[in-house]
């Protein structure tokens, strides 16, 4: 297999959204120049995030404490601007990759490789790859997934289901991967690897939901780190942040526009925190209120109308990004709308009938031990985590909004909460924001700038990141439940 | 009426008949509840929501309450009650937040009473007042408690609890106004029912959710909580602090508990997770469950005893789709099948351990343990004074102690500090070895190590000369001394060693011809007599152990933590000295030019010179009949075999040790790690570092070599910003400023740093002892009078 810089050219330095390879296709001679990247999110203006940090000492310390890099890196950069989160992130993940488990630690970065390679997050990889090979892994192994042993292998089936259709993981997966052989897994080091994909697949929807640029390392060494160094196309990045013109522009055209759309939606939130006993809806109406969102986000993506890919472009994207596809099997499968297998009829997930809180937790202190405290923590922050504020506006609270938006992230995964309306998500989100989190959510490398500021562009950039965090943890913990009920299952 | 005379027959008389049986239910049940007459049970789940009747042989489907076409999520119940006061009164917690009441009194198909849609979140509890007939409390995932009349619409108050999720909420029984809540976040929470605005008391019980409480049903005050740590809590709340009396630890998280009806201690359990089990617990006896019900294939969700008088009848409904009724007679005894028998080790060495009785009684004659040679320990019995568990396992606890005398493993301790492994020939080394072996007692060990010397020494590696010589001393020994000597330290009719020591009280003073105090000492009279002329500690050392006579450098064995700087070789003797100067001789000159010499140490310096005595004889005999010294290999490599069995691990790597080639091939190399890596962890834990690394170093095995190559890395924070210094270990990055500054030169100690630790200032080693010597003060200045020790 041909590592790294299989091909010299700027075309596959980058990736390129379909329009933009269109546009080269007919016309080979126009390049691409290299965009700077400055600070660490495409983003995100450069001195947002610097000037969260340098007051931070805090940050500081925690990734002295807790960073396996040994270095500020850029998704660390960007996630310090909620230092109360950030805590309980990198305790979390420090635990998972360093401490006491069940796997070996070279195991560890391989599967956080093989994760981030499900959604082509060349950012995460290069980070793993380094790891990998610092904490004694063999270097064969990152030549594909051939040459890993057969134990690993194995991993990818769930990997793959995990990452884009959670709810097809049966008891029969788990069942195939613990039954007694050669290559068996323990339960104990299944669920570590269980936690470490999710956390990872969860990590990539954040680092291309915040446009997380490449670190700038000097030392781009080993041949296996993989040379596209940005994953967002040429054009996103036209408008760059650091111009700050161009920007302003862009912010003024749509001013007046927004303010009145915050506006409403916080008239909105208000309706919804003081007359929720008025509107009795009957129980089919909440049942079909839910369909109905599932359904709807069927169509949402399609209906960016920029980036509406025709499937047969997508598979280009597959070709060009070969160096990621080495650590993965059958790139071709994707998320599936969960209202889409109708046919099939899947029951939709009660969310009352496993929770994390009293079920999931459980399962996954018992194997894998203290690391249900750790999750359990981080979950709980990112979701009481609030300031009170809402752009401009302070002392508002966001409840409804923060339970909106991870509940939608659940039902796009087929998790129903019987005790929520998911009328609410409706009225909350507006349709350029749910684009974004689905995007980001069930196909995050498909993110692009434009997605990222076109809903709420009143918020600062710190509120999007927060909305990123819970899309994350949303995402990490419909995966882990899934799971986590296979398990379960195969247990009883 | 007629139904409460059927309570009472049941009460009195002949009580409740069943038998353990179990029905099938079509989805899983979330939730059951006995009706107050016990003959019916109410199963609710997210699509079940039915009566049985509880019959002699079987559960009866009496009324299936869940009706219409498309059934809404009202029905999809989290928890369901049954009126204790009212049997045609049901309430039901809905997943989508939903309070509803049953009436089964009405004629309709449709039972469903009231509705009450004020919880925005999951109801996880609902709780029928004990007495009062129209009082209903709710608690909701979404933070509040709302209790309800149930002759009016809506709620008459809402107690909240701070937007944590409230998991359940129970009556006092014997409180009229009180109640208990229990959250997600660790916390139970009294309230008065006439004051919603604050509650009465609060303390955190478990780490992590309480699942669930339970008020015991006679005892005022005693309250039970389940939570997701696994533990069981019984509090006792009529003290001002809620007081922990009881704490059951489980195996998975607590999803039910329910006092035992009529046993004051007991409470049945099962978990939310991983465990289908039920188990009844005996407070007192937290370990061991009283009773287990397996029947359940899925976890168990629901609990209920059936009769509040009735001990005996446990129903319970399940996620497999069950609803089984348990009969305590049939509950199986895990005490039964438990392993009464306990082993556990003592600090200081002593073994206990418990066994049931029966085993006990016969082993006792046997005197187990007596005949161990390396522990002298006796056999003490004494009963468990706690009752018998039901009888059955009744254990008794035996403790063997080490002998108080015997020094428990103090031999060790001195073999391994004072044997020499490498360093000096071969024959020196076996006979040094022999000597401390015999010093300690140790006759078969002793013997063993001049056998070594006979095989492998040939002739010619003893000059002849020196043997002669010493042999001729010997007879011209003062023999009536040594006897003397003898008999205080060793056991008695052993000649070689009499002998042994003679000659070398002989050498002794013979070596050491050019000190002429040092040969008075040689001598116990003469070392007491002269008290005046040795050292005080000397003279200590030599009153508190008997086997130190003969090498009284002890006082500085006892305390190896006080290094002496002047005379560093005594510290660890034979080790340092061996290990940087391998040539004896010059060893000697230093001892003997020392004014400080004594007696003890001209014994250590004179035993490179020595010899074999009285077994001279035979080694000769040996070496004439001219055997090759592999003829001898199998039986050492036996000899070192029986060492490791006997445990005495420290003799097999010793002499493997200094052995070396001649014996290591005969030896598979994982035999030889396994004792060395043995060895070495006893070392360890006797904190013979010093030690361990030596035999570490000495060790030919790869894997036991590497051992104190691993982490030897030494991390240092900066003194200043109290941050760990990364790149080296006397500058700080972060405030550029050198950590630790000797106070005499201003300079970086980059080595040994010694600092006072009343002012905390220090420095080199060197520069602080000389300014000690010469002032008292602290050399920084800062007025404090340091002490150097």
């Amino acid at each position: 297999m041909n590592r790294g810089g299989s091909s010299p050219s700027a075309a596959a330095n980058y990736l390129l959204c379909t329009n933009c390879r269109k546009v080269l296709r007919k016309d080979k001679r126009i390049r691409v120049s290299q965009p700077l990247s400055r600070g660490p999110s495409a983003f995100i203006p450069e001195k947002e995030v610097v000037q969260a940090n340098t007051v931070d000492e805090r940050t500081n310390f925690l990734v002295e404490e807790y960073s396996t890099s040994g270095r500020l890196d850029n998704i660390t950069q960007v996630m310090s601007l909620h230092t109360q989160y950030l805590e309980s992130f990198l305790r979390s993940q420090f635990y998972m990759l360093r401490m006491d488990g069940p796997l070996p630690l070279p195991y560890r970065h391989y599967i956080a490789i093989m994760a981030a390679a499900r959604h082509q997050c060349s950012y995460l990889i290069n980070m793993h790859v380094d790891e990998f090979l610092k904490t004694g892994g063999i270097a064969e192994w990152l030549n594909g997934l051939e040459y890993v042993p057969q134990r690993l292998k194995n991993l990818n089936e769930i990997n793959k289901l995990l990452a884009h259709r959670p709810w097809l993981i049966t008891k029969e997966h788990i069942q195939k991967l613990v039954k007694t052989g050669e290559n068996n897994w323990s339960l104990p080091e299944l669920v570590h690897a269980v936690v470490l994909l999710a956390h990872y697949h969860a990590l990539a929807s954040f680092v291309f939901g915040s446009g997380i640029n490449p670190e700038r390392d000097p030392e781009i060494s080993n041949g296996f780190r993989l040379i596209s160094v940005n994953n967002f196309c040429v054009c996103d990045l036209a408008n760059d942040n650091n111009i700050e013109n161009a920007s302003l522009t862009g912010n003024n055209f749509g001013i007046v526009d927004s303010l009145s759309e915050l506006e409403a939606l916080m008239e909105r939130m208000k309706r919804l925190q003081e007359e929720r006993e008025d509107e009795e809806a009957s129980q089919e109406e909440m049942t079909t209120r839910f369909e109905k969102e599932k359904k709807e986000s069927l169509f949402v993506v399609s209906g960016d109308t920029f980036h509406s890919f025709p499937h047969s472009d997508f598979e280009d994207d597959m070709i060009v990004t070969s160096d990621v596809s080495r650590y993965i099997e059958d790139p071709g499968f994707g998320y599936e709308d969960f209202a889409r297998r109708g046919e099939e009829h899947l029951p939709t997930f009660r969310a009352q009938d496993y929770t994390w809180e009293n079920h999931g937790f459980s399962l996954v202190n018992r194997l894998y031990s203290d690391i249900g405290h750790l999750l359990d923590e981080k979950f709980r922050m990112v979701y009481n985590l609030t300031y009170n504020t809402m752009a401009t506006h302070e002392d508002v609270d966001t409840t409804t909004l923060r339970r909106a938006l991870f509940n939608y992230v659940h039902c796009m995964f087929g998790i129903r909460y019987d005790d929520y309306d998911y009328g609410e998500v409706n009225q909350l989100l507006e349709r350029s924001l749910k684009v974004y989190i689905k995007t980001v959510t069930c196909y995050p490398e498909r993110t692009t700038k434009r997605m990222y500021d076109s809903y709420w562009r009143q918020f600062k950039h710190s509120e999007k990141v927060h909305v990123n965090l819970l899309l994350m943890e949303a995402r990490m913990q419909a995966e882990l439940l899934y799971a986590l009920r296979a398990i379960t299952r195969h247990l009883t | 009426m007629e139904k409460m005379s059927r309570v009472t027959t049941a009460l009195g008389g002949s009580a409740l008949t069943g038998r353990t049986m179990n029905c099938h239910l079509d989805a899983p049940a979330n939730a059951i509840s006995v009706c107050r007459d016990a003959a019916q049970v109410v199963v609710a789940g997210r699509s079940i929501f039915k009566i049985y009747a509880i019959e002699e042989e079987q559960f009866v489907e009496k009324l299936n309450l869940r009706v219409g076409r498309k059934p809404s999520l009202n029905l999809s119940c989290a928890d369901v009650v049954w009126h204790q006061m009212d049997e045609n009164l049901l309430a039901t917690a809905a997943t989508n937040g939903v309070v509803v009441t049953w009436n089964l009194g009405r004629p309709s198909r449709n039972k469903q009473d009231q509705l009450f849609t004020e919880h925005k979140r999951t109801v996880n509890k609902v709780c029928f007042h004990p007495t009062e007939a129209h009082v209903l409390l709710s608690g909701s995932q979404d933070g509040f408690m709302k209790c309800f009349d149930l002759r009016r619409k809506d709620s008459v108050s809402t107690f909240s609890g701070q937007s944590e999720s409230v998991r359940d909420v129970q009556f006092s029984i014997r409180d009229y106004f009180t109640f208990a809540s229990t959250f997600e976040n660790g916390n139970v929470q009294l309230w008065d029912i006439r004051r919603p605005d604050r509650c009465e008391r609060m303390f955190t019980a478990h780490n992590g959710p309480v699942f669930c409480c339970d008020w015991h049903p006679e005892d005022r005050g005693w309250l039970a909580t389940g939570g997701r740590d696994k533990m069981v809590k019984v509090w006792d709340m009529t003290t001002p602090r809620a007081k922990e009396m009881h704490c059951v630890q489980t195996i998975a998280s607590v999803a039910r508990v329910k006092w035992r009806p009529e046993c004051r201690h007991h409470l049945a359990t099962c978990s939310m997770m991983v465990d289908h089990n039920i188990y009844v617990w005996d407070v007192r006896r937290p370990f061991v469950p009283a009773a287990m019900f397996e029947e359940h294939r899925d976890v168990t969700t629901g609990i209920a005893w059936r009769h509040p008088h009735d001990p005996c009848f446990l129903l319970s409904g399940s996620k497999d789709s069950t609803l089984c009724q348990h009969l305590f007679r049939d509950a199986s005894q895990p005490v039964e099948r438990a392993n009464p028998e306990g082993l556990c080790y003592g600090l200081f060495g002593d073994v206990a351990f418990a066994a049931k009785e029966s085993l006990v009684a016969a082993e006792s004659g046997r005197k187990p343990y007596a005949g161990d040679r390396r522990h002298p320990i006796f056999f003490k019995r004494k009963l468990d004074p706690a009752e018998p568990f039901s009888g059955l396992a009744s254990s008794a606890l035996s403790v063997f102690e080490t002998e108080s005398g015997g020094g428990s493993m103090s031999w060790f301790v001195d073999t391994a500090e004072r044997y020499a492994l490498a360093g000096r020939p071969l024959a020196e080394l076996c006979d040094h070895n022999a000597k401390v072996a015999r010093e300690l007692g140790r006759n078969q060990v002793a013997q063993t190590w001049t056998m070594l010397r006979i095989i492998y020494c040939s002739p010619g590696l003893v000059p002849s000369a020196s043997l002669n010589h010493s042999v001729g001393k010997g007879s011209s020994c003062g023999l009536p001394l040594m006897n003397s000597f003898n008999l205080k330290d060793m056991a008695p009719g052993l000649g070689s060693e009499t002998r042994l020591d003679r000659s070398k009280g002989d050498t002794r003073s013979d070596t050491v011809l050019l000190d002429s105090s040092a040969t008075l000492i040689t001598n116990e009279d003469n070392e007491e007599t002269e008290g005046s002329d040795v050292p005080a500690d000397y003279l200590l050392g030599d009153v508190e152990g008997e086997e130190d006579e003969l090498y009284p450098l002890d006082p500085e064995h006892v305390h190896p933590e006080e290094p002496e700087y002047v005379l560093p070789q005594e510290a660890f003797p034979l080790r340092h000295e061996i290990l940087d100067t391998p040539s004896g001789p010059e060893h000697l000159q230093d001892k003997a030019d020392s004014p400080h010499v004594s007696g003890s140490e001209a014994d250590a310096a004179s035993l490179a010179p020595v010899d074999s005595f009285s077994l001279l004889s035979i080694s000769h005999a040996l070496y004439d009949s001219r055997l090759p010294t592999d003829f001898f290999s199998v039986l050492v490599c036996d000899m070192l075999r029986f060492y490791a069995e006997q445990g005495d691990v420290q003799m097999a790597v010793s002499v493997l040790i200094v052995l070396g080639e001649r014996v290591r091939k005969d030896i598979d190399e994982q035999t030889q790690e396994h004792w060395y890596t043995s060895y070495i962890d006893l070392l360890q834990r006797f904190c013979l570092w010093n030690v361990s690394n030596e035999v570490v170093k000495l060790s030919t095995s790869r894997a036991v070599s590497c051992l104190n190559q691993a982490s030897t890395t030494l991390h240092v924070n900066c003194s200043n910003c109290k941050r760990p210094m990364s790149s080296r270990g006397w500058v700080c990055d972060r405030c550029h400023r050198c950590a630790s500054m000797c106070a005499v030169c201003h300079h970086v100690v980059k080595g040994l740093f010694v600092w006072c630790q009343g002012c905390s200032h220090g420095g080199h080693l060197q520069h602080i002892m000389k300014w000690l010597e010469g002032s008292s003060h602290c050399p920084a200045g800062c007025g404090h009078l340091c002490e150097y020790s």
